[in-house]
């Protein structure tokens, strides 16, 4: 069982905050993390090696300070990393990405075996769209599961897989044969922490830099070139201001007014 | 390769670049401004400059083979029964689009025994019906929607594809995008259409923090996944639509998934539909307290909410989620008790009609889109509230 864990290391969002006076993003203070949904993806491929044996691979792609969500990874039990990394593959958007991660893992399996399972969180905090596991899946030519909140059995003989998939109004439950592309859910695991120990010992473990020549991908399918969208234009999302009707000072005189406006909006409504 | 281009003749050393990049890449050097390798060419910083003296290196390619592409698509989700409602939000948005651009508005409806719906779509304003039914398409699954759907783009050429940004949603654009080797945006809040003809796909990014517009100016179909709740249903009309009946040879490809079972959640009132819903967050101190959000929200049949912040300490399940990361929620109203409304909350529930806020700080952002609240304890007023709509349903 070889199972491939596609990691991203992102600013930690809920820290950044706006300063209401240029309407600009203040990002003093906010550290690289790895995307959080990651970390269950890294979580649930150690369990799923723990169970059936074999060593979990983590894989990013960004620039050389990746590396640092990559020594989380390899802390929390993976043992080998691969960072793709090259001037080449900036301004990749999410069909670029996911050629390029899709092509490097190609390329590993071509030293380590074919893969069994790939892995990645849901989305990521900063871009949110989600979009990069199944694009993976594509181009891999093995089937997308996402949203996954549950692996309820894997088959190692007959290569198949049974999952829960988390959707708005209830659970699916689905079998694919394997190899299969995994995006997960925080419903799915915990994800460990690691110790003093691991940390020591992640040092040591393989981290393999894989370039644009090393993936042997053409130019214009990555980066800038490979990629469809552009961003046009960035900006402050504008809070209109209501100038609602706020009520200060004796809690039941205030409950009371406020209960008032209520039934009166609720006529319309089934209150 | 490549990072933002900086014309140093023009920079006159503002520094306004570096405050707004996200990826700490640009910094100033003998009064003008120096990029680093951390630059990932988001281009946050392109309309930050007053002088127009950063740029990215971009080619548009020829555009005569563009021309080709006409209609604008809405996929549709359904349960099997009718669709859900982002499919009909769609439908609307979509039709302001397809007047712009002087074309029609299409459905792609896959399933088995969906044709019940056709007059149903119709009438909320698709001028056609791209149908495909079989026993294979009786489940969603990915790949079997998703080559069905390839296959019809091929075919019928259409400008712009919407889909909602719902699990089903997202994961099938992305599935289709990719074989397409088209642009997709995900998740999009605002859409409109540029003089080119370019859809200008607005989304939240940086998890809510910024807003970025994103084109796709080289590839046809133009791909949105959209949020639902965004766009208001439209009115429905007797139209009845052109129907195309899609014939695909199952036989070609291999499905390698199989739905077992479906499991619905046992939701009292679900979040996505209800009119009214309360909303707690860290304000309520401790988990206990989430029963008073409950009490209130049963007094008047609302749905419970919570801010990410309530759910991150484990005091309601994910479910429950209103926000960024949650769900995106549009009741007629909206109570938020003890949210301060950080972006990421606002950007799931600015659309309420209307907003009611109770927080103990008069300085909150969430008083600024309220239409009514209370400065003050959330533990103090929402017993009180309670206990005054009870004595009044009574009387």
């Amino acid at each position: 069982m070889r199972v491939v864990v596609c990691i991203k290391q992102v600013p930690d969002t809920t820290e950044v905050k706006i300063n209401p006076e240029t309407n600009t993003l203040m990002r003093e203070g906010v550290q690289s993390i790895v995307n959080p949904f990651d970390e269950f993806a890294i979580e649930e491929g150690i369990r799923i090696q723990e169970k059936f044996g074999g060593e979990p691979i983590v894989i990013t792609m960004g620039p050389p300070q990746a590396e640092e969500a990559l020594k989380t990874a390899l802390a929390m039990g993976c043992d080998k990393a691969y960072l793709v990394s090259d001037r080449a593959f900036a301004g990749s958007d999410t069909l670029a990405t996911a050629y390029t991660l899709a092509s490097a893992i190609k390329k590993i399996e071509q030293t380590d075996g074919p893969v069994d399972v790939v892995l990645c969180g849901k989305q990521a905090i900063d871009g949110d769209t989600g979009q990069v596991g199944p694009g993976i899946a594509v181009r891999m030519n093995i089937p997308p599961l996402t949203y996954v909140s549950k692996i309820r059995e894997i088959d190692p003989e007959k290569k198949t897989i049974i999952v829960e998939r988390l959707m708005e109004r209830g659970k699916e439950v689905v079998k694919c044969s394997l190899p299969v592309l995994i995006t997960v859910v925080k419903d799915i695991n915990s994800p460990r922490y690691p110790s003093l120990f691991e940390i020591k010992k992640a040092a040591k473990k393989p981290m393999i830099k894989l370039g644009l020549a090393d993936i042997g991908i053409p130019e214009n399918r990555t980066g800038l070139k490979g990629s469809p969208t552009w961003v046009n234009k960035v900006f402050s999302p504008e809070l209109k201001s209501v100038n609602g009707e706020i009520f200060q000072g004796d809690p039941e005189e205030c409950a009371v007014k406020l209960v008032d406006r209520l039934i009166n909006l609720g006529k319309g409504v089934s209150l | 390769m490549s990072y933002v281009t900086i014309n140093k003749e023009a920079c006159i050393g503002c520094g306004a670049c570096v405050d707004v990049c996200p990826q700490s890449a640009l910094y100033m050097k003998d009064d003008k401004v120096e990029v680093n390798e951390k630059c990932n060419l988001c281009g946050a910083c392109i309309d930050a400059c007053p002088v127009n003296a950063l740029s990215i290196p971009r080619e548009i390619k020829d555009s005569a083979c563009l021309a080709d592409y006409r209609g604008v698509w809405v996929l549709v989700e359904h349960d099997g029964k009718k669709p859900v409602n982002v499919t009909y939000e769609l439908i609307g948005e979509g039709r302001k689009l397809a007047e712009k651009r002087n074309t029609y508005v299409g459905v792609v409806l896959l399933g088995n025994n969906v044709s019940h719906m056709i007059d149903d779509l119709g009438s909320y304003g698709a001028d056609k019906v791209f149908l495909c039914q079989s026993p294979v398409l009786e489940h969603y699954r990915t790949e079997a929607y998703g080559d069905v759907i390839v296959d019809m783009v091929k075919a019928y050429k259409p400008e712009i594809v919407l889909s909602g940004a719902t699990t089903q949603g997202r994961d099938l654009a992305g599935f289709v995008a990719t074989i397409l080797e088209t642009g997709l945006t995900a998740d999009c809040t605002g859409l409109d259409i540029d003089e080119n003809g370019n859809l200008l796909q607005t989304r939240p990014a940086f998890g809510g923090n910024i807003m970025a517009t994103i084109l796709c100016p080289n590839t046809r179909p133009q791909m949105s996944t959209v949020r639902p709740k965004v766009f208001p249903v439209p009115e429905k009309t007797d139209k009845k639509p052109e129907v195309i009946n899609f014939d695909f040879d199952f036989s070609k490809i291999t499905i390698r998934t199989e739905v077992l079972e479906y499991l619905p959640f046992e939701e009292k009132i679900s979040l996505a539909d209800a009119e009214i819903i309360v909303s707690g967050g860290r304000g309520l101190g401790k988990p206990e307290n989430f029963e008073i959000i409950k009490e209130f929200a049963d007094t008047i049949g609302a749905a419970v909410g919570a801010s990410r912040a309530a759910v991150d300490a484990g005091w309601i399940s994910y479910e429950h989620q209103v926000g960024q990361t949650g769900k995106t929620v549009r009741p007629k109203i909206y109570i938020a008790c003890g949210i301060s409304g950080s972006v990421q909350h606002l950007a799931g529930m600015k659309h309420s009609d209307i907003i009611i806020a109770i927080n103990k700080d008069p300085e909150a952002p969430i008083f600024k889109v309220a239409s009514f609240g209370i400065v003050g304890d959330v533990m103090t007023i929402i017993p009180l509230m309670t206990k005054e709509l009870k004595k009044r349903m009574n009387a």
